[in-house]
């Protein structure tokens, strides 16, 4: 008795093919496995019919605020940006959904395409030589970056600027805690000494949102023979100088921002280009251009002897299924929004949150302490903030991220095109209320 | 399939065009940061909305997908990937949750996961389950990192060796070279089966751990696994399985009750979540209980009926930005819930009988690796067509151009000419037959007619590729002409 | 142009090595050029480097494969041929001349005397 749409084979059909293969019945087929341990009983939740996973579901998803919410200022390394109808288009489309990881060129120029698109349009918007076809995600593909300049400068010492938010470093630490790597606090060195470093992490804008004049450090890491990352956010690059004019060697960020939904946290795409002499050290899947046979212009996987599949345990990584069609949803979304178009949703973003943290410095008990900020932006408040955002939650506002420190209150309000000047008054003027 | 060249954005580019309309500022505005820090121009394409869509839309019709062609790559398990799954997906109140949210207002995903991480513990028979590794190479660098906590945890610090057979997947050694640990290879018979021998050999106080396929790269059910498992334990390490290979054994048998310690599963192989090109996937890690506080985190608990976030005690840390690709999660949870018990054995049954029928009426064809019943996929060698001077390559080129994409090739390494062939269970009786007289066709023409193989495809958007020329030349992003 | 030149000495690791004076002029055969397919790309990480015979002085790549270059006399690399840098199809086009390699200043005579002429080479191939 069949029990899935999602498998075709009848009884006659089983039947006929156990009678091609020569055998009775299925367990003819298993004598490798031990007996005892056949069939073991499987206690599962019950299987539900297809308008009852719609029914299940549909109540699970509104057990989250996200079904009932207004507005967000919620930030913090992911963002609520608009989706255009274009991207979600797109991604419906089996061809590009359903296909395989492109080791057939012939049979995967969709694929192939849409990844030197994504390849060409990050390059342009950090402005580097190279980028590849796309991380797991923003943290993963920094802590990659440091593990590539030490491979390229044969040296194992990392240095991390004070800007690098903590999860960043807890995420490099995961990837380099057993490969003999030190990580040191660029706080801690003495600028003269006579040593040299691999590289320099930087975030710009940092954690707390402020943009930090990085190409004075690059300056300072270059002087001691090492590199400079740069982990951005994409979204400011729409108005602020990106990476390839700052003279960074290695740039990262994550691409949620740029097409991508919340969805509770993936699947995002990690974004990583270097300058053109490091190619080779790239990891992670790289979508040259070439000709066919008839000098057709077409693309392929290229200087596939980085990876896993061929250089094994000296591979740069062991990253295999990354994120190709995340990658997708980036290009679409560069493509439709264009230059103009992310300038102005830049600005916007940039505007709007000056204007909100503006406002919100005036409210007593409540104080702006980020300076030369993008979009985001730290407020320090006399209470403690959990009862700040429950105020908002209750007239179904997403409020800022907690961020509290010891003894000091602090909110990190993130503000985007999709907080409405209209839900921002608003939201002045719950916070004012609560503070008068 | 459009068979002509479809030009890059930036050459399609205008001056003007846009494909969206922005809301305005709005607000008034205020200083901009100091002129040093201000972007001067930005280049990206300007094109109209239909011109993109157009785009796009055209380029899908140049690839292969499961919605359109029958793909029996071995060990990616490319079965239907289920539209209900990416309808519920798309639920508001799970695509617009932020994963910053405190524990409270994400009740419903943390609901979903915790279910998910019980689902896939009943069925590996590991009982305490991450669902954070974002890939299955992820997955295994995360039961690497577990295996050695563990061992640093007990004061066993000589412990850093990776014992790994040579038909692993590339992705074992350099896994194992990311955790620091030293890879011993394990010799394999002509079968695929660990050689016992050898293992003993090999296997020291220095030990970590062994690395394992189950079923093996060559698609068989490794004979003597709880003697292995035995071994390896004996010698105070722990067995990892690489569970690439799952969807033969849901509801057959359990990893737990076969001496495993640690596993990984490929959500978007056995669990239906699309390939999506190369990504997004999901590679939760199982282990057994007295590894669980050593888990990446987030972890999901539920304690009094509400669920919460939890940093395990001895964790191996935080290996991504937040909790895991959840809209893959969601998808295979949904899966899963579509099958339930009995759903989820005839998968592995279907699965298996699909191989087989293809493994015995190609065997007068083709080379067999094995003269045993193989499980979920069949490794078949082209050694017989090489002597005409047909390789794997050409045999997968000559498929592409029949409409089937080519089943894996060149892996496992230690098979000549190896094509690795899996069906899955989603495949009609009808798919697989069609498949099997293209198969028993290109060998017929690989001594009649060998140059029609050798010059395959020529029914594509493109012919093959030179590829030499891509690496020699590395072109990678659109530059001005 | 013959398979395996009579004038050349060889390295199981499928090198040859071609002596004048005291340098010798190193590169890939014939054998592990076909093995290896296109070559794309020739990586020698130790120019002006003292290494010892069978020591890895390098690298060299194929789309689909990657091998160690293992220097068959102890001596130091002492110049690298430039010209594969943009033209690494030299190796698989005239790998007995065009395709050099390095060239290593010998510092130990005796390691030719474990080199194998050509019809030694020709039997482990």
């Amino acid at each position: 008795m069949k029990n899935s749409p999602y498998i075709p084979a009848t009884d006659s059909d089983q039947a006929e093919m156990l009678q091609t293969i020569g055998v009775k019945s299925f367990e003819d087929l298993l004598s490798d496995v031990p007996k005892n341990l056949l069939f073991p009983e499987l206690k599962l939740e019950e299987m539900l019919s297809e308008p009852e996973l719609v029914n299940y579901f549909n109540y699970i998803s509104k057990k989250n605020f996200a079904s009932k919410k207004k507005t967000s200022f919620l930030g913090g390394g992911a963002y609520n940006h608009y989706i255009p109808s274009t991207v979600k288009a797109m991604i419906q489309r089996g061809e590009f959904l359903t296909s395989y990881t492109p080791y057939q060129p012939e049979a995967s120029q969709g694929t192939l395409q849409v990844g030197f698109e994504f390849q060409s349009m990050i390059a342009q918007l950090f402005e580097m030589d190279v980028c590849n076809a796309g991380m797991y995600d923003g943290p993963t593909a920094l802590a990659e970056a440091a593990l590539m300049a030490c491979r390229i400068k044969k040296n194992n010492k990392i240095l991390i600027h004070d800007s690098v938010s903590q999860k960043l470093l807890d995420v490099l630490s995961s990837y380099s805690k057993w490969q003999d790597v030190e990580i040191i606090n660029y706080d801690e060195i003495d600028l003269n000494d006579q040593e040299s470093y691999s590289c320099l992490l930087v975030q710009s804008p940092n954690q707390r949102g402020e943009i930090i004049d990085v190409e004075n450090l690059s300056n300072l890491i270059h002087e001691k023979n090492g590199l400079l990352i740069h982990h951005t956010y994409p979204i400011s690059l729409g108005l602020i100088k990106p990476p390839g004019q700052l003279n960074v060697d290695i740039a990262t960020g994550e691409g949620q921002s740029i097409g991508v939904p919340l969805s509770f946290g993936g699947p995002y795409i990690g974004l990583l280009t270097c300058k053109k002499e490091f190619i080779r050290q790239l990891p992670g899947r790289i979508i040259g251009q070439t000709v066919d046979k008839k000098g057709k212009t077409s693309y392929a996987l290229t200087l596939q002897t980085r990876e896993q599949h061929i250089r094994r345990e000296n591979a740069t990584s062991n990253i295999c299924t990354s994120t190709q069609l995340i990658g997708l949803m980036v290009s679409v979304y560069l493509a439709t929004v264009g230059p103009e178009g992310l300038k102005q949703i830049s600005e916007t973003c940039y505007h709007r949150a000056h204007y909100f943290a503006n406002e919100i410095n005036k409210i007593n008990g409540l104080k702006l302490v980020s300076n030369n900020f993008f979009n985001e932006f730290v407020i320090e408040s006399d209470k403690d903030v959990t009862e700040i955002n429950n105020y908002l939650f209750s007239n179904n506002i997403e409020g800022g991220l907690n961020i509290s420190d010891g003894d000091k209150n602090l909110l990190l309000f993130a503000v985007t095109e999709m907080n409405n000047p209209k839900d921002i008054d608003e939201t002045i003027g719950l916070l004012r209320s609560m503070h008068d | 399939m459009i068979n002509k060249s479809l030009p890059l954005l930036m050459d399609q580019s205008k001056k003007g065009r846009k494909a969206i309309n922005l809301p305005e500022i709005g607000v008034e505005k205020s200083i901009l940061p100091d002129k040093k820090f201000l972007r001067d121009s930005i280049q990206l394409p300007e094109v109209s909305q239909l011109d993109l869509i157009r785009y796009f839309t055209n380029l899908s019709s140049l690839n292969f997908s499961i919605d359109t062609n029958f793909y029996p790559l071995g060990s990616c398990t490319m079965k239907y990937n289920p539209k209900i799954n990416e309808q519920i997906s798309a639920f508001e109140g799970f695509s617009a949750s932020h994963p910053n949210q405190i524990d409270e207002n994400v009740q419903g995903c943390l609901e979903v996961m915790y279910n998910l991480q019980n689902e896939l513990a009943e069925i590996t028979g590991l009982k305490s389950v991450s669902l954070a590794p974002l890939a299955g190479a992820q997955g295994e660098y995360a039961g690497l990192l577990i295996a050695r906590e563990y061992h640093k945890f007990n004061n066993n610090n000589h412990k850093n060796i990776a014992l790994i057979p040579d038909s692993a997947h590339g992705t074992n050694p350099a896994s194992a070279a990311m955790a620091g640990l030293n890879a011993v290879t394990i010799k394999t018979t002509s079968e695929g089966d660990i050689d016992i021998a050898d293992l003993k050999e090999k296997v020291s106080k220095e030990t970590a751990v062994l690395m394992l396929t189950l079923p093996s790269t060559l698609g068989l059910f490794e004979p003597n696994i709880l003697e292995i498992t035995q071994i390896v334990h004996d010698n105070g390490g722990l067995v990892y399985a690489d569970g690439a290979n799952l969807n033969a054994l849901l509801g057959i048998t359990k990893f737990g009750d076969l001496g495993i310690d640690i596993c990984h599963s490929n959500l978007h192989k056995t669990f239906s979540t699309p390939h999506g090109g190369g990504g997004p996937g999901a590679g939760p890690v199982m282990v057994t209980k007295k590894l669980e506080s050593f888990l990446p985190y987030p972890h999901i608990k539920k304690e009094n009926d509400i669920f919460k976030n939890y940093k395990p005690e001895n964790t191996i840390g935080r290996l991504n930005g937040f909790s895991g690709s959840f809209g893959i999660l969601l998808r295979a949870y949904t899966y899963i819930r579509s099958l339930g018990a009995g759903g989820l054995k005839e998968i592995s049954e279907n699965a298996i009988i699909n191989a087989n029928y293809i493994q015995e009426r190609l065997k007068s064809h083709y080379n067999l690796t094995s003269s045993r019943y193989c499980m979920h996929e069949t490794v078949l060698s082209a050694t017989r067509q090489k002597e005409n001077g047909i390789k794997a390559l050409d045999i997968a080129k000559k498929l592409l151009d029949e409409g089937f994409h080519a089943p894996t090739m060149y892996f496992p390494l230690i098979v000549d000419e190896a094509l690795m062939i899996e069906p899955t269970e989603s495949e009609s009786k009808e798919t697989i037959d069609s498949f099997i007289e293209c198969m028993i066709m290109i060998s017929e023409l690989s001594s009649s007619n060998p140059e029609e193989i050798i010059n395959a495809p020529i029914n594509l958007p493109v012919e093959r590729l030179d590829e030499a020329l891509a690496a020699r030349n590395p072109v990678l992003s659109w530059k001005k002409e | 142009m013959s398979e395996i030149p009579n004038n050349l000495k060889y390295s199981k690791d499928h090198e040859w090595v071609n002596i004048e004076d005291n340098i010798a002029t190193i590169g890939i055969t014939l054998h592990a050029a076909e093995s290896l397919g296109d070559i794309v790309y020739v990586d020698v990480s130790s120019l002006n480097q003292e290494l010892k015979q069978f020591d890895k002085f390098g690298e060299i790549e194929s789309v689909k494969a990657v091998s160690d270059l293992f220097v068959p006399v102890s001596g130091k690399i002492v110049e690298v041929n430039e010209e594969l840098e943009s033209n690494p199809e030299y190796v698989n086009d005239d790998c007995y001349e065009k395709g050099w390699i390095i060239k290593v200043e010998i510092t130990n005579l005796n390691d030719l005397t474990t080199l194998l002429d050509s019809s030694e080479y020709e039997k482990i191939i």
